[in-house]
């Protein structure tokens, strides 16, 4: 009952925010040099039609403030403008992508949370021990390491010189697969960005889950399961993990935007199909009303996971729960 | 500060990474000065060649030296970083300092306000602002500063919020001292351990910033930045790799440096924390 009213609360919040995004596209829009209207259809050679049609759907002939009545409708009823480098309405293009960004992101989630909590563990219950220190050393140097220098020295190393992995895309164009072949072929392609793009975040888990783990270590309720006769497997996985799970949810959320950023230099040094190399095709070909709608659909995505990783804690931490 | 300094220079690792940073700074400053070649000098007959002992980092697709180039990019890279995190420091001081001290709407409306800068994702409003803008250094800078001062904004009032309830302001307010000598010789001079610290990595994410937006192609295209060199010789990296290996490494290096300067003065003014490490 109170998670709902909490739920409910949150969203109530969640409105304001994206209508501030919205506003600041806006005041983008109009203060960037130039036509407001090749920010919505982009430069090049529009039909006249084209841009009648559109200077007429976003009001740009009438005043400033309906001109923003009629641009926070658009951008509601999901009209974000069209692309002249597409040829196509950007939220379509932009739906159309997610699907590759979201397994590239979602894999990397996976293995950089479980790699990340496994060695957190290890190296948090043997403190200062030799493989505690080597763990922390790489660690620093994972978080320090521009994700797209480290795409690009596996891209060269185990793509170009030895061969291991393809270096662009996500399946082989010239020799399609289908069925439990696309799958090994997609799979194989995900290696390698998968790697570059996971670096950043296991070591921001491995991290947290360490500390997090030494402090937990040395609570009562760890000296009272030993005490009790409790094998110290079962003490480290029954009583102490679960404690160190939720800061993890609280890190990751914090640092959606680095993550989120990450990905698009991930993929754009793979040539991976999904949102971020729209985006670096979209500065490339300096398609604006593109960039615009990547920048409106990935503010709104940013602030929707945090509210749910807000009720995700929310859920999941009785001490929070009941508070 | 003296123990400070001890504290600090007790971990390795911290010392490690303030001489890799006053190394790199060094090369900033003298830059030109150190460089063999013109750092933008062409040379078709010198193309892609590999390190030696002319060109030490080899010569990029378009002959041109790296490791002049590298020079010239770390300069750029550290201007960028330092720049932008002193600014955005600035900003976050003055605007936390006013909303912790005087409190009330004033602090309500200043936190409305940071909080809607920190809605956004920044690495993607500074996409948005220098492509709309024009990339120049200048606006790298005010990008990624306007962007990250919130942090910083917060952090301050936290700190004012709790020195500012302590006795010895107390006492100097009944001293007669006025606001801003409270602010700015009371309390703010306690309230800078924990700013330092974030503006340290501040410009490590500066730099991380700088570098991931050359490397979408928002570089400015007149300075030689450690990103430019890389986005421009991305399309070659199969047969000039060491155009784009140097410098990455540099980056890497002046990342990783100012990771470990911030991390060793967090643990000189949260010894604590020190234990937990």
């Amino acid at each position: 009952m109170h998670l709902r009213r909490y739920v409910m609360g949150r969203l109530l919040q969640a409105v304001p925010l994206i209508f501030v995004v919205m506003t600041v596209n806006f005041i983008l829009i109009q203060s960037a040099p130039g036509d407001p209207i090749h920010l919505l259809i982009g430069e090049g050679s529009a039909s006249e039609e084209l841009i009648e049609l559109t200077r007429a759907e976003f009001g740009l002939d009438k005043p400033l403030h309906v001109q923003f009545v009629s641009y926070v409708k658009n951008v509601l009823q999901l009209n974000l403008g069209y692309s002249l480098r597409y040829r196509q309405d950007v939220f379509d293009l932009i739906l159309s992508r997610i699907p590759a960004s979201l397994l590239l992101m979602g894999t990397a989630f996976v293995v950089s949370s479980v790699a990340g909590i496994l060695l957190g563990l290890y190296a948090g219950t043997r403190k200062d021990s030799l493989a505690d220190r080597a763990a922390v050393v790489l660690s620093i140097l994972g978080y320090s390491m521009p994700v797209f220098f480290l795409g690009l020295l596996l891209l060269t190393v185990f793509s170009l010189n030895l061969g291991w992995f393809p270096a662009q895309g996500m399946y082989n164009i010239r020799n399609p697969q289908e069925g439990w072949g696309l799958v090994k072929d997609v799979a194989h392609h995900l290696v390698l960005p998968v790697i570059t793009y996971s670096a950043f975040q296991l070591a921001l888990i491995f991290r947290v889950t360490r500390v997090k783990m030494q402090q937990v270590m040395k609570e009562d309720y760890i000296t009272t399961a030993r005490a009790k006769g409790v094998g110290e497997g079962r003490v480290v996985f029954r009583h102490a993990v679960p404690n160190t799970l939720l800061p993890i949810v609280t890190i990751l959320g914090l640092n959606l935007e680095w993550l989120l950023a990450g990905s698009v230099l991930t993929e754009t040094v793979f040539a991976w199909p999904g949102l971020g190399r729209l985006m670096f095709d979209a500065v490339s070909a300096r398609d604006f009303p593109l960039l615009m709608g990547l920048f409106i659909v990935i503010s709104s995505f940013v602030i929707i996971v945090n509210l749910c990783t807000d009720v995700i804690y929310r859920a999941i931490d009785p001490r929070v729960r009941f508070a | 500060m003296d123990s400070h300094w001890r504290l600090y220079f007790h971990n390795w690792v911290s010392v490690l990474g303030l001489a890799i940073l006053v190394l790199l700074a060094l090369v900033a400053t003298l830059g030109p000065a150190l460089a063999p070649f013109d750092p933008q000098d062409i040379g078709i007959a010198y193309r892609a060649l590999p390190p030696g002992m002319v060109n030490w980092m080899g010569t990029d697709e378009l002959g041109r030296d790296v490791f002049s180039r590298s020079i010239s990019g770390v300069r750029v890279s550290l201007l960028v970083g330092v720049v932008a995190a002193a600014a955005s420091t600035l900003v976050g001081i003055v605007v936390g300092s006013l909303a912790g001290y005087f409190g009330g709407v004033f602090d309500h409306i200043l936190m409305r306000i940071t909080e809607v800068f920190q809605v956004i994702p920044q690495f993607f409003l500074a996409v948005v602002l220098v492509a709309l803008f024009s990339a120049s250094v200048f606006n790298i800078i005010v990008a990624i500063a306007i962007l990250t001062w919130p942090v910083i904004a917060r952090l301050t009032r936290s700190e004012f919020l709790s020195l500012k309830t302590r006795q010895y302001v107390d006492a100097a307010r009944l001293s007669g001292a006025s606001d801003a000598r409270v602010i700015f010789r009371e309390i703010l001079p306690n309230a800078m351990g924990p700013v330092i610290v974030s503006g340290t990595l501040l410009v490590g994410r500066a730099m991380l910033t700088e570098a991931g937006l050359s490397f979408l192609g928002l570089g400015d295209p007149s300075r030689v930045s450690l990103g430019v060199m890389l986005y421009q010789s991305r399309p070659f990296i199969q047969f000039a790799w060491w155009a784009a290996l140097f410098p990455g490494l540099l980056i890497f290096l002046a990342v990783l440096s100012t990771n470990l300067v911030g991390d060793g003065l967090n643990d000189v003014i949260n010894p604590q924390m020190v234990e937990e490490r």
